[in-house]
């Protein structure tokens, strides 16, 4: 007969070392540095969240003609529902943003064909760079296939910001692979003129080669010869940025370790060959952070066409903010600027993590 | 022997030296054309234009008043002295907004690394969402919206002797009299003899083991110096107090609202960066050196001083060495919400008023490029310092 060992059940942990209380008491009240610091942070919390939540939501103002509409003593939204189509797309006829919408669905649509497993994304890439920008000229500027010519002093809004980011995102990121290339090679003079460009456009800021851009170029030019603002200022912005990501490439290339550079040598593969085989993807994808930063960095630093007198996404809420019928609402108009702004920026960083984590191929230890 | 074939002599068109050479020179003359192009062009146009070129506008009066100016300036002094007082305030607003930029994102970045869940959540709010906000937006933000939006200097809020209004923050300004020498002269005694102290100190562990409190009894070396020279000379410092007339605020040291604007924007713009980078580099030190140091029987602060810091410190400086160089650089950002610093006086009023735009633009550039420079030239020698030494 043998005895079947039956082990007491378990006592259930003491009531103080888990649930809500031992939440609080071990991440708010564990010394009494952090009791202090808690009711400092609930009373900032306290001061700030109620007479937020009262102004955006409660009191606030959603449709109407003029600022008379909003007696609510909250935000006044009515403002940003009024102006919401400037604010999208600047002067753009109205009748005409359509062609700005199915340029932005076409898009939508090709960069989603990048799921489809049969597609060869080798073509479809050389679609989105080289076919689509074409597409997408004709159908913001018109004057082809009937449609209406539409001037890009006129062009402005998110459209515009949008337009100045993509772009310069773009436009720099090969440019800015082929000036580290540069930087790294053995030619003395390739190498010189790389990092003199690179080094001269970073001591300076953005503003600076933007006025440049603006009033500086039509000097350089033989008479006669002229381009629109819109292209002087997108040249600034893409050898401007084109510096910051050569850096930032630069940085994944220094990372490879050089019996990689060997080991495509000893291949017998040419130098662009290995670079575009063996050490750039896996420069890149060191650097993705980097990269992805450098874009935000740009996507930010378009508003700085508002100052050499473009009325981008900024632009637009700062002139809306003088309209005198809706005097009083410039905060509405700043926090629904920031808002945007912060969707799109905060959404590349995280897009950014997600491609990270997609890419790792598990050297990490942990 | 003999069997073995030489290799090939390689043809001329597939050696390597000859092929960057041949490559290195067209890139040169490519260069060299486009340079030569872009500069008959502009000499052609100058010409067209009639714009003399060369810097003796400089000399000329520039007629135009600066606002914010810490040396003295009037309408009737030249382009040369508007660019000075240009100079001195974009130099002033970097400095100062690298001071509150590293307090702050240090502030916020320990604070993201707090053990206390709600101080770390509202730390990671700051950052994240300054972070993603565009820079010239928030300064706008501050000067239209929260400054503009000020009561009149008739209704301005008071605290002690500083007022708050629309045209600025009014604090009392400090007038120096007679004797005030004297006090600078015991204050920079009493640092030499702090210094004095604490290399004695360092001297002494490293003889004898013995430890003296160096820092603290330093800090009262200079309080207790400064003061009774001060009051030796009789207290050589007045202040002029701000006062409320009818319809302004008389007398104390004004800071413009676009001078708070910028310097708060910089400052709080540049602090979230700052935090990340902060955080990262405490965070980059291994947990087995804190270990480490416990078990020789360091206490915490010294764990942190002598162990955590200095290692944190080596991935910190080269990235805040670029935060301060951003921030140096953004200041020019002031320009477009008028406050008077190199880019608003220089390629704005001067450009419009003379027309001489590649001189006023060169001399920008050269001006950010040597502030750039000079930065990264003090945090290289910084970094060096702290840097690992190996064997």
């Amino acid at each position: 007969m043998a005895i079947e060992f039956k082990p007491s059940p378990s006592l259930p942990p003491p009531s103080k070392s888990v649930g809500v209380v031992a939440w609080i008491r071990h991440n708010l009240l564990s010394s009494p540095l952090n009791v202090v610091l808690t009711a400092f942070s609930l009373y900032i919390l306290y001061l700030t969240i109620p007479p937020l939540i009262e102004w955006g939501l409660i009191n606030a103002t959603w449709t109407g003609t003029s600022n008379k509409a909003c007696t609510g003593g909250g935000a006044c939204w009515a403002f940003i529902n009024s102006y919401f189509e400037q604010f999208m797309y600047g002067f753009y006829p109205s009748e005409q943003t359509w062609r700005i919408n199915l340029a932005l669905v076409i898009l939508v649509l090709l960069v989603a064909m990048f799921a489809i497993k049969k597609i060869n994304k080798l073509y479809l890439a050389l679609v989105i760079i080289l076919a689509y920008p074409v597409l997408a000229y004709y159908l913001f500027s018109g004057g082809v296939f009937g449609l209406e010519p539409v001037e890009t002093a006129k062009w402005g809004g998110l459209f515009l910001t949008v337009l100045l980011g993509v772009i310069g995102i773009v436009a720099s990121f090969p440019l800015g692979a082929l000036l580290a290339l540069g930087r790294r090679s053995n030619m003395p003079v390739a190498k010189s003129v790389c990092v003199i460009f690179i080094e001269s456009i970073r001591a300076v800021p953005l503003i600076t080669i933007l006025f440049m851009a603006s009033v500086m170029i039509p000097l350089f030019l033989p008479e006669g010869l002229n381009f629109n603002k819109l292209l002087r200022v997108l040249i600034g912005i893409v050898l401007f940025s084109s510096a910051y990501m050569a850096e930032v490439i630069r940085g994944g290339l220094q990372a490879i370790p050089k019996g990689q550079y060997e080991a495509a040598d000893a291949m017998g593969l040419s130098y662009w060959q290995s670079m575009s085989l063996i050490i750039l993807p896996q420069a890149l994808k060191l650097v993705i952070p980097g990269i992805v930063n450098t874009f935000i960095g740009l996507f930010k630093d378009t508003t700085l066409v508002y100052i050499v007198g473009m009325f981008d996404f900024l632009g637009r809420i700062q002139a809306a903010n003088h309209d005198t019928k809706w005097l009083g609402t410039t905060v509405e108009g700043y926090v629904f600027a920031a808002f945007v702004y912060w969707i799109f920026c905060f959404g590349m960083s995280r897009y950014s993590m997600a491609l990270e984590r997609k890419l790792e191929t598990g050297h990490k230890r942990n | 022997m003999s069997d073995i074939k030489k290799p090939n002599k390689r043809s001329f068109l597939y050696d390597a030296g000859t092929r960057s050479l041949v490559f290195q020179v067209v890139l040169l003359a490519i260069v060299l054309y486009v340079c030569y192009y872009l500069f008959s062009n502009l000499q052609a146009n100058l010409d067209s234009r009639g714009i003399s070129t060369g810097f003796s506008f400089l000399n000329e009066p520039a007629g135009f008043p600066i606002l914010i100016h810490l040396i003295s300036y009037t309408e009737a002094d030249t382009y040369g002295r508007a660019f000075l007082v240009a100079l001195i305030n974009t130099c002033v607003i970097s400095l100062l907004g690298i001071i509150f930029a590293t307090i702050i994102g240090v502030i916020m970045g320990l604070s993201r690394l707090s053990r206390n869940w709600l101080v770390a959540r509202l730390a990671t709010t700051y950052i994240e969402t300054l972070r993603n906000i565009p820079l010239l937006l928030q300064m706008f933000f501050w000067y239209f919206a929260v400054l503009a939006a000020l009561p009149t200097p008739r209704h301005s809020y008071e605290f002690a002797d500083f007022f708050l209004n629309k045209r600025g923050i009014y604090s009392p300004n400090p007038i120096i009299q007679e004797g005030f020498s004297i006090a600078v002269f015991g204050f920079m005694l009493s640092i030499v003899a702090s210094i004095a102290l604490i290399i004695w100190a360092k001297k002494r562990q490293t003889r004898t083991g013995l430890w003296f409190p160096a820092y603290w009894s330093s800090l009262g070396i200079i309080v207790v110096i400064t003061l009774l020279a001060f009051a030796v000379a009789g207290f050589p410092l007045t202040f002029d107090l701000p006062h409320q007339t009818r319809f302004n605020i008389k007398g104390g040291m004004v800071l413009p609202p676009e001078f708070v604007a910028v310097l708060l924007a910089l400052s709080t713009y540049t602090g979230a960066f700052i935090a990340e980078i902060v955080r990262a580099g405490i965070l980059s030190v291994n947990w087995g050196q804190t270990e480490a140091a416990r078990s020789l029987g360091l206490k915490d602060s010294l764990t942190q001083r002598l162990i955590v810091l200095p290692q944190a410190l080596r991935v910190i400086i080269p990235p805040l060495t670029s935060q301060f160089l951003n921030l140096a650089k953004n200041s020019s950002l002031g320009a477009a919400i008028a406050y008077p610093e190199l880019v608003s006086v220089v390629m704005g009023t001067t450009l419009n008023q003379t027309g001489q735009a590649i001189e006023t633009i060169g001399l920008c550039m050269l001006v950010y490029g040597t502030l750039s420079l000079s930065i990264s030239l003090f945090m290289n020698w910084y970094n060096k310092k702290m840097s690992l030494i190996e064997r």
